[in-house]
């Protein structure tokens, strides 16, 4: 079992500096939870601290119901992938896939079993002989990989570890890493994964929970799907997804949303939702959430970009940029109007607290439910 | 016309690209003559000297020529034996003596020092790291006295003790200082992920930190060597007796003792004595220049 528990977990640099305020959270055993956020939102901080590489000012670190606040990162039953790879550069990948095992005492024949075994999966079998300075990028990563794999961890804890490579290699790794999961997870071996990024398309494809983080809070924890179809909050919102969601501003007036001149009626599917009716709100909706519709809200068309199967339209609306994805062919049957109608899907659009930033729009029942 | 005047400039062109490989020629030509001469200049006096100390004793005076007219093994014969009981070998054994703890002593223990400075938080760290550095800034004058009395008080005069015991305990600030310098230029993550594969801190620096470490180490060592070999205060200072003494005291003793002075055999020994740092400094000088740090962090 490799549960891992956070307990109000603070992190104080310099007696001052508060970069972590207070965490909780329960990562299940053989789940991939991946921590994310702009950066300087203590991201990696949080997962250094469950690394044991920085100390704890407050609250518990707690790995298979074992307090490990003060155990060495050796003991805690874990293993780190570095975002610069970090491999020992005098040593053979050999050495450097052997230097856990070497520290923890196993004997020779252990030790080479486990290196082929390693080998074999991440198929770094070619590179045993060389030097990290021999390796590219993706070789040296895999390399990394390998030497965490191989000490067959509770907890495997990444560090942004595919920032450093290419487009093309960081999608094929992604697949790698999460297939290597589910291979260890049908193993029955314990393989809970902890994954620090700040580029979404790798937490949205890879987590099974997302962990969102900011300025050292957590904003929300859920599924990739349910961080999309239901962000908690207006930094939710605006972080997760490509292009972002509208936030658009306006203030709530007898079941009508307020933009400058122009009034949105929310109907009674939203209505239902609403938790509270904030003066002052923020109406959310996808770019992919706007229909075009003459009797919608009335927006200037500023620019359009053309991205193959779709189109990205950016338009003013009373002085608020907004953007909406359509099909190429609604686009075409446009043609050059000036002013175009968009109209938010009701049961997509999300109301926002404009003091709080929450979102007042979620279905509670379906939320009790 | 157009065909004249695309010669025209080809001839131009050409002209133009002779002048500069001429200019090119003439330059490097002046700074290689230079540099020759410049390199003559400095290294003459050594080259004389290898070469005095073939020379006979009467010769040495007539010229400044450094080629023997009657090249002869006597210097080196004669200053070998000393006017002591002892060898110029048992000099030379002396000086190990001194140098071999000492350099490794340096190394080990200025690795240490220099580690916990970089790499770890504990109390007081501040200042201790600045009293470090101003002992840099100490004139070695001013602590002779002292330490002089301290080591006498010890019962450690007329012993190598005074000599290497200092340095091997980190008491080189210079080196401590140097060390510090190249491990804030290495990134910390290498060391992190051995605490993470499990090793503590004495293993990290062993099998981690030290090899990545080398090239500046190499240099700690060099240098020590060098210093040592060349030291003459301090075995001046803290041994009396003749058996004891290291080289560059051997060398001046050869001076005291006769009356009248016989060059060939101080210049015989002098390049006997110079050699051991030259072909080390020359045998390890490409690690001065490697690094081999850089593979580890490849972006």
């Amino acid at each position: 079992m490799a549960r891992v528990q956070l307990r109000n977990i603070e992190k104080v640099y310099g007696g001052s500096v508060k970069a972590v305020h207070g965490i909780n959270l329960d990562i299940e055993d053989g789940e991939f939870m991946v921590f994310v956020g702009p950066s300087g939102c203590a991201k990696s901080t949080t997962l250094r601290m469950i690394a044991g590489l920085e100390d704890i000012t407050g609250g518990e670190v707690i790995i298979g119901g074992q307090r490990v606040n003060d155990l060495p990162p050796g003991k805690r039953s874990i293993a780190m992938v570095f975002q610069n790879y970090a491999l020992y550069p005098h040593m053979k990948v050999r050495g450097n896939l052997a230097f856990g095992l070497k520290i923890a005492g196993k004997s020779k024949p252990e030790i080479e079993t486990a290196i082929n075994d390693v080998a074999r999966i991440l198929e770094i079998e070619p590179l045993l002989d060389r030097l990290p300075k021999q390796l590219s990028g993706g070789q040296a990563q895999r390399v990394a990989l390998g030497r965490a794999l191989i000490k067959k961890p509770s907890v495997f804890l990444f560090d942004e570890p595919l920032s450093n490579l290419d487009a093309k290699l960081r999608a094929s790794m992604r697949v790698r890493i999460t297939d290597l999961h589910r291979r260890l997870k049908a193993e029955g071996l314990s393989s809970t994964v902890i994954y620090v990024t700040h580029d979404q398309t790798e937490a949205m494809t890879m987590g099974d929970r997302i962990c969102v983080m900011q300025a050292g809070h957590i904003m929300q924890v859920a599924t990739p799907k349910e961080l999309y179809n239901h962000p908690a909050n207006l930094f939710v919102a605006g972080f997760i997804g490509s292009p972002e969601m509208n936030l658009i501003d306006g203030h709530l007036q007898g079941g009508q949303f307020v933009i400058g001149n122009q009034r949105l009626t929310l109907g009674d599917e939203v209505l239902s939702r609403l938790a509270s009716q904030p003066a002052d709100g923020v109406l959310g909706v996808r770019p992919q959430h706007l229909v075009l519709d003459p009797n919608g809200l009335k927006a200037r068309l500023t620019n359009a970009e053309f991205m193959g199967h779709e189109v990205y339209l950016h338009a003013d609306l009373e002085g608020q940029k907004i953007i909406a994805v359509i099909g190429t062919a609604e686009y075409e049957q446009l043609g050059r109007a000036d002013m175009i109608g968009l109209r938010p899907l009701a049961e997509h659009m999300h109301i926002f607290d404009k003091s709080d930033g929450s979102n007042v729009s979620l279905d509670r029942h379906r939320l009790a439910a | 016309m157009d065909t004249n005047a695309m010669l025209d400039m080809d001839a131009f062109n050409d002209a133009q690209a002779a002048k500069r490989a001429r200019m090119r020629m003439i330059s490097a030509t002046i700074r290689y003559v230079l540099l020759f001469v410049v390199g003559i200049l400095m290294l003459y006096p050594l080259i004389w000297l290898v070469g005095a100390s073939f020379k006979t004793n009467s010769e040495i005076f007539s010229g400044a020529g450094f080629i023997p007219r009657e090249p002869t093994l006597d210097g080196y014969i004669k200053g070998w034996e000393t006017s002591t009981p002892y060898t110029f070998g048992r000099f030379f054994w002396n000086s190990f003596l001194i140098i071999l703890p000492k350099t490794i002593g340096t190394a080990i223990s200025c690795t240490m020092a220099a580690y916990a400075f970089a790499r770890f938080d504990f109390p007081l760290k501040k200042i201790l790291f600045t009293t470090v550095i101003a002992t840099l800034l100490l004139p070695n004058v001013v602590t002779r006295i002292p330490q002089y009395l301290l080591f006498r008080d010890l019962g450690w005069l007329d012993s190598f003790l005074p000599l290497w015991v200092p340095s091997a305990l980190a008491g080189d600030a210079f080196f401590v200082f140097m060390l510090v310098q190249f491990l804030r230029s290495l990134p910390s993550d290498m060391e992190e992920a051995a605490r993470v594969d499990g090793a503590n801190s004495l293993q990290t620096l062993i099998y981690i930190v030290v090899p990545m470490l080398a090239p500046a180490l190499i240099s700690v060592c060099l240098f020590q060597f060098m210093w040592t070999m060349n030291d003459f205060l301090g075995p001046l200072i803290y041994l009396s007796s003749v058996d004891k003494y290291p080289v560059s005291l051997a060398l001046k003793l050869s001076i005291d003792t006769t009356e009248a002075f016989e060059w060939n055999r101080i210049l015989a020994m002098s390049v006997l004595t110079i050699a051991p740092a030259l072909i080390i400094f020359f045998a390890a000088q490409r690690y001065f220049i490697e690094g081999i740090s850089s593979g580890g962090v490849k972006g």
